[in-house]
């Protein structure tokens, strides 16, 4: 059957149809079909959430101050993310205006886990889709030092002696027979298109990069005491700073100050030295693969990020942009208002949930979250073992967020296009300067692989804007400032009787939101809308077709058995399921419905 | 298949000298709390064994113990899984996705029958007939109970796989249920805390593979090694607790001297875990050293024990005295005294609490 969505695709699901399940190297659990036809080009694409966990009606009664412990439990990767949206959600509601450095910390915290991220997905969820760790067996390690020095002259660890080394070791591991994650990989694919030493750089650097993640978490973990899962404050954050008095050795000091500059060097010194370089470099060799762009150079949002003043967040006063380009307009730049009923809003036609009745959107506020686990009449197996979903009807735990009814993609990327079309000038001056070094035209940005290297850009900027907020820092307790918390409202008591509030972030996987009710001092109701809901959706009830799926289309896979190219997109979108399921009540109550005031 | 390599050849082969692999022996023992009688012994371990393979499943979860395990400093989380575990099924890290994956679970568990270690992140729910959680198609508890027949031991790691953790929170809608409660006939450790420290992940399963035993269990199945003081007991701002100095207001003076952070609802009088021993990411801090109270992540029920900022004598949980706080100041009269005594009583009562409950469970 053929279809046409109005959102511009032609889906038909004719032909072979590839099941994967589970998605590997993902947050979470999710399962993808695809219908290949005789050339072997995707021309159909179903994305299915695979888990829920109900974390909103859990909130429900509780303290408002402990939104941020529970919701920061929604994911582990992107840790902290979520806290930092609650807070702000918090803080909305009950009119409580943060400290300078407070603002400055959070600043870092957030960044820190943007760089973290990113570079855990590029090496250790990403990379596998690009490099072959057994075709670097075949590699002259002095080629490959060669090679090295010539992608990243400024970074020391280059000699052919070190990556014989790294190549010995991952020999005997081979050699062994067990090879653990490396095991039944799609290995002699043809769509793995590096050289022996391109491999063996690379397979160096994912080691490298694991080194070095455990570092750059250290920032949460001065400032928030832990990480994963750091800790979070209503009115600024947990940790006083105390730079020469009694006790100094208690909190916030020069020692601590220190440990967080050198690591911001660090990373920063990795970015530029290892990531970027080496996303030039793979990209290089892939760089006639310009498939995966789907939504994005249609559709994409964001809410902005980092502000650079305490409690500011209009749009120019945010370092992330914010903004929402649709129909493929770059000359338009929509402002985005979570408060607006008529622009954020979630339809279940095709989600294991029900409204009720068919065909409605529903802003946050309004919520409604009763769930409906049911396949399809065409869908094949049982319920409990399923062979092939039917997505003319309900196949998804993740319900379909839309922007006044379009399908958005969000994420580095999607961050990315709003920048460069509002005239963002660090992100204009990076994104022109990598094209130009890579020979690529500026449509090639729409592309799994602009994808890929929007993240990698946007990792090396974060890392100048943490030193500018490590700067501001210093700046603003040389000026005698220390305060780190406000708490006029802490009291429970001074809250009036009935408060809603929305806190936005940019998480590393894209736009978050979260909408709190407060009533009586308790949470009345809480939502998330969060960026693997947008990116990750299924249908619409007009039919739209999401990020995931609409990324999918049209791509030539080399083996459909080994859907390698199915992967290597989804994993650009850095896919992450525990946060983008929706809550429900065990016996189908109505468990979220709030009425705007 | 090429012959199984052993700890001792995978270090040799990396250029470790006999020298340094037996000074790896030494600090291995002493980070265990172990005298040198035992460094011979885990010598001989190591240069004797195959690397132990390990299926790593996932539940109900947010990833949050897989990212702690990656952080762990000694030993790095790439000798772990390149020289010590055969990490032959992991879906957040696998190259392999759908079918193959699937087959790698498979062909482990067929050729290391009773020999591999079964590590859990997570929990399965039980309502919607386990729909709540599907991988290949099928319910993940499928997946758990087919993975966990043939295993040797079971790690649960974290507070998920452990208790429920926030998922299980009430009214716990999925009917997130712990692993112990759904396998019941295999040795289970559990790993708690949300996540556990990663050195903590790395000491157990490197206590197994040196050891090739379970490590001592407390009476709720934590080792003893990491699980068995609380935090309170350990913790470097005690003598401020014991002095009666208080933070009493989030970035007050005492704040930043750094008193005791009870009265902002630390729970570090009622958590058994290690954090103010081996502390966080290398020992760079630990929640209260930043500020914050303990929110008690390692303890059964967490999330249902009032807010995290209420203090812990508020709780309903320590028996007949309806409000400890009252008798802890009426006994002392004098406010230093009287909180550290009330600060007693609560722990002892809790720990009473524990004693019962965890009785209740056998």
């Amino acid at each position: 059957m053929v279809i046409q969505t109005p959102n511009g695709y032609t889906l038909d699901n004719g032909g072979q149809r590839v099941v994967i399940d589970p998605v590997t190297r993902i947050e979470g659990h999710m399962r993808c079909e695809v219908n290949v036809n005789d050339e072997n080009i995707i021309t159909n694409a179903v994305s299915t959430g695979t888990m829920w966990r109900g974390l909103e009606v859990i909130l429900k009664g509780r303290d408002p101050r402990d939104a941020w412990a529970f919701t920061e439990r929604i994911c582990g990767v992107c840790t902290g993310t979520h806290a930092l949206t609650s807070v702000r959600a918090v803080e909305d509601a009950l009119g409580i205006q943060i400290p300078d450095n407070a603002n400055s910390i959070r600043n870092m915290m957030q960044l820190a886990l943007q760089m973290h991220d990113h570079i855990v997905h590029f090496y250790h969820l990403h990379a596998l889709d690009w490099v072959n760790p057994i075709n670097a067996l075949k590699a002259d390690p002095k080629a490959t030092s060669e090679l090295q020095q010539a992608v990243s002259p400024s970074h020391p660890l280059s000699s052919p002696g070190y990556f014989r080394d790294v190549q010995n070791r991952l020999k005997k591991f081979v050699e062994s027979g067990q090879l653990g994650l490396f095991k039944n990989g799609y290995w002699d694919n043809p769509a793995y298109l590096l050289p022996p030493e391109a491999d063996l750089m690379a397979t160096t650097h994912y080691l490298e990069a694991l080194d070095l993640q455990k570092e750059i978490v250290k920032i949460h973990t001065i400032f928030g005491g832990k990480n994963p899962h750091p800790n979070w404050l209503v009115g600024g954050v947990p940790c006083p700073i105390n730079i020469d008095g009694v006790g100094s050795v208690g909190a916030i000091n020069m020692e601590r100050l220190n440990m967080v500059q050198s690591i911001i060097q660090q990373t920063q010194d990795f970015n530029r030295n290892v990531y970027i370089p080496d996303v030039k470099a793979i990209g290089g060799f892939y760089k006639n693969w310009l498939y995966g762009g789907g939504l994005s150079s249609q559709a994409c949002l964001a809410y902005g990020d980092i502000p650079e003043h305490a409690n500011d967040f209009s749009p120019e006063q945010l370092h992330l942009p914010r903004g929402a380009i649709i129909n493929g307009d770059l000359t338009q730049v929509h402002d985005v208002d979570p408060r607006d009923p008529e622009q954020v809003q979630e339809f279940v036609d095709h989600s294991w949930y029900t409204y009720g009745e068919p065909g409605k959107g529903l802003h946050p506020w309004d919520g409604v979250t009763e769930p409906k686990y049911e396949l399809g009449p065409n869908a094949k197996g049982t319920r409990t073992d399923i062979k092939e979903l039917d997505e003319a009807a309900k196949y998804s735990w993740i319900k379909a967020p839309r922007w006044r009814g379009h399908a958005m993609e969000v994420g580095p990327l999607a961050r990315y296009v709003v920048g460069y079309a509002k005239g963002h000038e660090d992100i204009k001056g990076q994104v022109d300067g990598l094209l130009r070094d890579m020979g690529l035209p500026l449509e090639a940005v729409f592309s799994t692989l602009g994808r890929t290297a929007a993240r990698a850009l946007e990792s090396e900027y974060c890392g100048r804007l943490t030193q500018h907020f490590f700067d501001k820092l210093i700046n603003n307790i040389r000026n005698g400032d220390q305060s780190t918390a406000n708490i006029e409202k802490w009291d429970p008591s001074t809250w009036p009787k009935e408060a809603r509030g929305v806190g936005m972030t940019e998480a590393p996987r894209g736009a978050l939101g979260h909408w709190i009710k407060i009533e009586d001092g308790r949470i009345d109701n809480y939502q998330c809308v969060v960026p693997t809901t947008w990116n990750g959706s299924p249908r619409d009830t007009a039919g739209n077709i999401g990020a995931f799926e609409a990324s999918l289309m049209n791509t030539r896979v080399e083996r459909p058995e080994e859907p390698v190219e199915v992967l290597r997109t989804l994993h650009s979108f850095d896919p992450c399921l525990a946060c983008s399921t929706h809550v429900m009540s065990p016996d189908g109550d109505e468990l979220a419905n709030v009425k705007v005031r | 298949m090429s012959q199984i390599e052993t700890f001792y050849e995978v270090m040799r082969s990396q250029g470790i000298t006999r020298r340094s692999f037996m000074k790896y022996c030494s600090l291995t023992a002493a980070a265990l709390g172990l005298g040198p009688a035992f460094v011979p012994k885990i010598a001989h371990a190591m240069e004797t064994k195959p690397r132990t393979p390990v299926i790593w499943v996932h539940g109900l979860e947010c990833t949050c113990c897989s990212e702690s395990f990656i952080r762990s400093a000694h030993p790095l989380a790439k000798d772990v899984v390149l020289s010590m575990i055969s990490l032959d099924y992991d879906d957040t890290l696998m190259a392999a996705a759908g079918h193959a994956a699937e087959a790698a679970l498979q062909d482990t568990i067929d050729k290391y029958k009773g020999n591999y270690i079964l590590a859990v992140e997570g929990n399965p729910p039980l309502n919607e007939d386990g729909m709540y959680c599907i991988v290949g198609g099928k319910p993940f508890v499928d997946q758990l109970r087919h993975a966990a027949e043939h295993a040797k031991a079971i790690i649960s790691w974290g507070a998920c796989a452990s208790y429920g953790c926030v998922q299980a929170a009430k009214p716990n809608p999925t009917r997130a249920t712990p692993v112990h409660k759904v396998i019941t006939d295999k040795p289970i450790i559990k790993v708690p805390g949300c996540p556990p420290i990663a050195e903590v992940m790395t000491g157990v399963i490197t206590y197994m593979l040196t050891f090739d035993r379970m490590p001592e269990l407390d009476r709720q199945g934590r080792p003893a090694m990491f699980y068995s003081q609380r935090i309170h007991d350990k913790c470097y701002r005690r003598p401020h607790f014991d002095a009666g100095q208080f933070v009493e207001h989030w970035d007050d003076e005492n704040a930043r001297k750094g008193y005791c952070l009870y009265k902002m609802g630390c729970k570090g009088p009622t958590t058994y875990n290690a954090c103010s021993t081996v502390r966080w990411n290398e020992g760079v801090s630990f929640p209260i050293q930043s500020g914050h109270g303990c929110i008690g992540c390692s303890e059964d029920g967490f999330w249902d024990q009032g807010s995290f900022y209420n203090r812990v004598t508020d709780l309903t949980q320590f028996g007949v005295e309806a409000n400890a706080d009252k008798i802890g100041m009426a006994a002392a009269g004098v406010v230093g005294g009287g909180i550290a005594l009330h600060a007693a009583v609560s722990a002892l009562k809790s720990a009473q609490k524990k004693t019962q409950s965890s009785k209740e469970e056998v």
